[in-house]
């Protein structure tokens, strides 16, 4: 009995008790907080290369009292929203155009696949040179980093409406560009709205990777900046908060996917 | 009265690598006013392609296609189409489903309220008007395929496989309930399938097409008695029927593995 049920649960693709998944999900989650307090206060590792929960928890505490915590995330979300949304703004129409008609495939793709498998980091001496060191340069490294995987990633989505519902909607009377606004679009709004999510937390590789290499706020710099004074704290301090904006971020494209789509199927 | 006419129609594809499919030749098919006609052909042999064509989706390579005597030459509200696979908008619920085609011509909401009213009625889906596609079974979407189709009061009703991904007892529903359908709207249909039992049960006239490339090889007439249900399947009638299909088609599929 006891070990059928076990291997009920290793079958792959099939659903579990929700009981047991959630007790899964906090064992492992303990089991990594213990791990680190076993190193930490057994004085398995070194202070300055591993701090205490307590201790990351208390320059948290001290960051918000300080204001430095408030200003170097306000910086980063600015410019992570800054270079996202003006990146969507241009990838989400283009890509749609570029997965459903061969002629802007023809006109796009080609650069797009180019510039793709560009590091978005081998541009960054480029573009400092051309915009600076400040905000602007923050925003054009999302920006390009961007773009450019989304522009291939909505392409997809869109190459991947089925035909067959375009030609139902033919037969149904509708012009071409009725079929482009009425059917096409809509069709691709849930991947749409998946590919912004995946994205979104590609982004925040781009901005840490800029702010290292020239800022004097935001939580790249933060980090940075701790490790000069070999803050291990504020290391862990400044990666956690990254950590949780992007969960929140997830979560937020999450709620905002069913409460825009309800229709959709669930998503990837 | 001829509905449909397609008179020596060809259809060649140019794949982009590798050498011309010739998926049509020549073929030539009436259907009445009215009429219940179906098309059955071994897999590949060209019926999609035919219907796609009546629909204006695709140009013939050679050849015309008339409706009621006037050339097909894109696709239109006339011809009105249900696929196999399943092309509800999901972002519309049963009732908007229907209406696509009146909301795009125009027409006023308290009309269309009324014609989707009636056309949800009659596939028997009364009390899903609001729900979405993705809670719909398999036989539901088709329902409301035909319904939206139906909804547009089209001149002839194409239809692809419709029940093709259907189980077996959805299927005889189905079967019966476009039955009923078509007695009631008296619509002209062109209906293809590779189920020999579904084309005898629905068909006024079957038309078994060779294999590739697709030609009219035979048409079977089927004079069984209206209205029709599935216990006909049994009878001996019927069996004679299927027989003398089956060895058509026999032939072919071999051919066609050659
Ligand atoms: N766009 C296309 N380009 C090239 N070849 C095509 C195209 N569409 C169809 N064909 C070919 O034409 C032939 C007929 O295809 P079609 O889909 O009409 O057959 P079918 O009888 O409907 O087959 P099935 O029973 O599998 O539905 C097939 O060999 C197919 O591979
Ligand atoms: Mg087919």
């Amino acid at each position: 009995m006891h070990r059928s049920r076990l291997d009920a649960y290793a079958a792959p693709k099939k659903e579990i008790p929700r009981s047991v998944y959630l007790t899964v999900s906090a064992t492992v989650g303990v089991s990594v907080l213990l791990l680190w307090c076993l190193l930490s206060y057994g004085g398995f590792v070194r202070s300055d290369f591993l701090p205490t929960p307590v201790e990351v928890l208390r320059a948290g505490v001290d960051g918000i009292q300080d204001g430095s915590l408030a200003v170097n995330t306000a910086a980063s979300v600015g410019e992570i929203m800054s270079g996202f949304i003006l990146a969507s703004i241009l990838a989400v129409p283009l890509g749609i155009l570029m997965g459903s008609f061969k002629i802007a495939e023809a006109a796009i793709e080609p650069v797009t696949n180019f510039i793709r498998y560009l590091p978005v980091s081998a541009l960054i001496p480029l573009l400092i040179l051309w915009v600076g060191i400040g905000i602007e340069e923050k925003v054009t490294v999302i920006f390009i980093g961007t773009l450019f995987q989304q522009l291939i990633l909505v392409a997809d989505v869109s190459r991947n409406v089925s035909s067959d519902l375009l030609d139902v909607s033919y037969t149904l009377g509708a012009n071409r560009r009725t079929v482009v606004t009425r059917v096409l679009i809509p069709a691709t709004l849930p991947g749409v709205v998946d590919t912004l999510r995946v994205t979104l937390g590609w982004a925040w590789t781009y901005l840490v990777i800029a702010e290292f290499v020239a800022a004097n706020k935001g939580l790249g710099y933060f980090i940075l900046n701790s490790e000069r004074g070999l803050f291990t704290d504020r290391i862990f301090l400044g990666i956690a908060v990254i950590g949780l904006l992007g969960l929140i971020t997830d979560q937020l494209f999450k709620l905002l996917r069913d409460w825009l789509l309800p229709w959709a199927t669930e998503s990837r | 009265m001829t509905k449909l006419k397609l008179d020596k129609v060809t259809l060649e594809f140019f794949p982009r690598t590798g050498a011309p499919v010739l998926a049509l030749d020549d073929v030539s098919l009436e259907v009445g006013e009215q009429e219940f006609a179906v098309i059955v052909g071994p897999s590949g042999c060209g019926k999609s392609s035919l219907l796609r064509l009546v629909a204006g989706l695709v140009e013939p390579t050679r050849g015309a296609i008339t409706l009621d005597g006037i050339p097909v030459t894109r696709p239109g509200k006339d011809r009105g189409m249900v696929f196999q696979s399943y092309t509800l908008f999901p972002w519309l619920d049963v009732r908007n489903n229907v209406e696509f085609g009146l909301r795009i011509g125009g027409i006023p909401a308290d009309k269309r309220r009324h014609i989707s009213d009636h056309f949800i009625k009659e596939v028997g889906l009364e009390g899903f008007e609001s729900a979405y596609p993705k809670q719909l079974s398999g036989g539901m979407m088709q329902r409301v395929a035909l319904a939206r189709a139906l909804a547009n009061d089209p001149e002839i009703l194409l239809m692809d496989e419709p029940f093709g991904a259907l189980d077996s007892q959805t299927r005889s529903l189905m079967q019966e309930l476009l039955l009923q359908i078509w007695q009631h709207s008296q619509k002209t249909v062109l209906f293809i399938t590779h189920d020999i039992d579904e084309a005898i049960l629905l068909g006024d006239r079957v038309h078994v097409m060779t294999a590739r490339p697709g030609r009219i090889k035979e048409r079977v007439e089927i004079d069984l008695a209206r209205p029709r249900h599935v216990d006909l399947l049994t009878s001996p009638e019927f069996i004679a029927i299927k027989r003398r299909i089956m060895g058509l088609i026999h032939d072919e599929a071999v051919r066609a593995m050659r």
